[in-house]
């Protein structure tokens, strides 16, 4: 049972970094149709911009900062204006294949550059506490307190400022978001802006966990989009269900049923959603756009 | 006419160049070319799946795995490499018509990763089922198979039955892709609700269209194992579904030679870039991110558009010609 409390706790934890990443692929799919098939080493990446100046000697909240906003402006900015917009009039696929390269082209570029697995540092040091007999660790607790307080940010921006009003409207229909003059072209890359700002967050967050590799974003990826898709790809809040749902039923499954077959408990959940509920457990239907 | 002349002529070049060829390579060059071989026919399949009927497949990878496992099973045990062959084909094809189930409620992105899933699944399975699959261990002494009474032990006898296998793939893909069937592929591709109101069946033919692609994943897994003669789970990651998916991509997706085309560049590269060491992927990478941005038909889609406008130049000189001299006979 103590075992059990902290196995969810600690699910929660990466649930919850699922959950920011997830944020950012239905957001970007919500308002331009971008699937980003690279998520994952977009969460992989930013973790070796914060690297060297960690190991510079840089302090660690102005170097995830500094990270942060890289981030924005490669993962971000660069992205958008380099690969999605020429490729986009293209269609869903060659931006879903485009993604693909891209996967390639981070991981090989990381791996030219470093191979090994590294040592990141967490947010706080690791100290277990005993809550009713259970071990809890206070750095799982931290990762929570972190992705809520993002997530509530993020909350705050889109339900209660205009420009946030206005994301919403672009992304739920672009075409009168226009006609009301909401100027729909930025809307668009403030959420890729957000999307850069969610993956190096979460890889900050994630990066003391599962330690800083050029392969992570393999797993980070299908976590990410599992989260979006279980949830329901058109909400935010199914993305968060998702994500959290996701960390917890892994964890519980690889201590419980088989650690071998671990990798295999999301994608089957990812299977009989998709076959089942295609909408997500929380999202509702979306036309099909043929 | 002059153009499709040229068309039979380069592609009687090419195959005697693939006859004789590799009769003045290195073992090493025979194997690279075997290795295209194989690439194609996975291609092709995907290229059925993915270009011409519009369904995303991250899965060929997985269905050569399944084809290189059963066939290096059935050989190891003495059965002769076409019926493994068939067998492989057959497994394939019924798992690909169950994999075609989702591709009936959910497309592109969702399809991508549903069989994506299916990929990394086969890859768990393959590593951690040991009785069968041999683990991380993999299966090795797998043997060369016989043409009639002739072993094909060397690299030379192995090239040309792997020449033969394509031969009659490459064969019956043509006459696919032009009967009904092939035509019923790009319908829906092209347009699902029309294809529909058309009368086809649009269920079966995605399914069916999964079916025959998964099956050429298990043909070109079937000639996989012998060529390497070790199979293992690695080589049937999930980024050997992304390289297929990719092949097909760069050389043409719904073009006949792209799956050719594109497999020999994704063969080939590595070995010109081979001074660039661990750079090439990179390099590939983004020259495909480059001919996605130029051109998401890929290299033959390049050349056709280059065809056409030149037909259309052509076409518009001869129009305003005979234009200029009904205006002068007017006069």
């Amino acid at each position: 049972m103590a075992n059990l409390v902290n196995l969810i706790i600690t699910g929660l934890a990466t649930g919850a970094i699922y959950a920011l990443v997830a944020i950012g692929f239905t957001l970007l799919w919500q308002t331009s149709q971008t699937i980003n098939f690279a998520q994952g080493d977009f969460v992989m990446l930013p973790a070796f911009f914060m690297l060297p100046m960690l190991h510079a000697g840089v302090p660690y909240w102005l170097a995830i900062l500094i990270g942060v906003i890289l981030s924005m402006l490669i993962l971000g900015y660069g992205y958008k204006k380099l690969l999605v917009d020429p490729i986009r009039k293209h269609g869903v696929l060659p931006l879903a294949i485009a993604g693909m390269a891209l996967s390639i082209f981070m991981q090989e570029g990381v791996k030219n550059y470093t191979a090994e697995a590294h040592v990141f540092p967490a947010l706080i040091p690791n100290l277990d506490f005993h809550i009713f007999g259970a071990v809890v660790s206070a750095q799982s607790i931290a990762v929570v307190v972190v992705a809520l307080a993002v997530v509530i940010a993020l909350q705050w921006l889109l339900n209660k400022t205009l420009v946030g009003h206005q994301m919403q409207a672009t992304a739920q229909n672009s075409t009168v978001a226009r006609l009301l003059g909401i100027p729909v072209e930025r809307m668009v890359l403030y959420t890729f802006l957000i999307n850069g700002a969610l993956v190096a967050i979460a890889s900050a967050l994630v990066s003391p966990l599962i330690f800083a590799k050029f392969s992570t974003g393999n797993i980070m990826g299908m976590a990410a989009f599992t989260a979006a898709i279980v949830g329901g790809f058109n909400q935010v809040r199914g993305a968060i269900a998702g994500g959290l749902l996701l960390g917890v039923v892994n964890n519980i499954g690889s201590a419980y049923i088989s650690a071998q077959y671990r990798d295999a408990i999301p994608l089957l959940l990812l299977i009989l959603v998709i076959l089942f509920r295609p909408q997500g457990l929380m999202g509702r239907a979306e036309e099909r756009t043929v | 006419m002059k153009l499709s002349a040229f068309a039979i002529v380069a592609s009687l070049v090419v195959a005697l160049g693939l006859l004789v060829g590799p009769i003045f390579l290195s073992d090493y060059g025979r194997y690279i070319l075997s290795m295209w071989i194989v690439m194609s026919i996975a291609a092709i399949g995907l290229n059925l799946t993915l270009g011409y009927a519009g369904q995303v497949s991250l899965a060929q990878g997985a269905f050569m795995g399944v084809g290189a496992y059963v066939s290096a099973l059935m050989t190891i045990h003495g059965w002769p490499l076409p019926v493994a062959m068939l067998t492989s084909a057959l497994v394939c094809l019924v798992l690909g018509w169950m994999l075609g189930y989702p591709a009936l409620r959910v497309q592109h992105h969702y399809l991508a990763f549903v069989t994506l899933a299916f990929a990394s699944l086969a890859f768990l399975i393959f590593r951690n089922e040991e009785w069968i699959t041999g683990g991380v261990d993999g299966l090795a002494n797998i043997p060369r198979p016989y043409f009639l009474w002739m072993a094909t032990d060397g690299s030379l006898a192995f090239y040309y039955y792997c020449l033969g296998v394509l031969g009659l793939i490459a064969l019956g893909y043509y006459g696919l892709v032009r009967s009904p069937w092939g035509r019923a592929f790009l319908a829906l591709r092209e347009n699902p609700v029309r294809a529909m109101s058309l009368g086809i069946d649009t269920r079966r033919y995605i399914l069916v269209a999964f079916a025959i692609g998964s099956a050429l994943g298990g043909v070109a897994g079937s000639l996989f194992a012998p060529l390497v003669q070790f199979v293992e789970p690695p080589a049937f990651a999930v980024d050997l579904s992304l390289k297929l998916l990719l092949m097909v991509i760069v050389g043409g997706s719904g073009f006949y030679f792209g799956p050719f085309l594109g497999a020999l560049i994704a063969v080939l590269l590595p070995e010109w870039l081979r001074f660039t060491q661990g750079y090439y992927l990179m390099l590939y990478a983004f020259f495909v991110m480059l001919l996605l941005v130029i051109s998401p038909s890929g290299i033959l889609g390049i050349a056709d558009k280059w065809i056409t406008d030149r037909k259309t130049r052509v076409a518009s000189a001869a129009r305003a010609a005979t234009a200029s001299a009904f205006e002068e006979t007017k006069q």
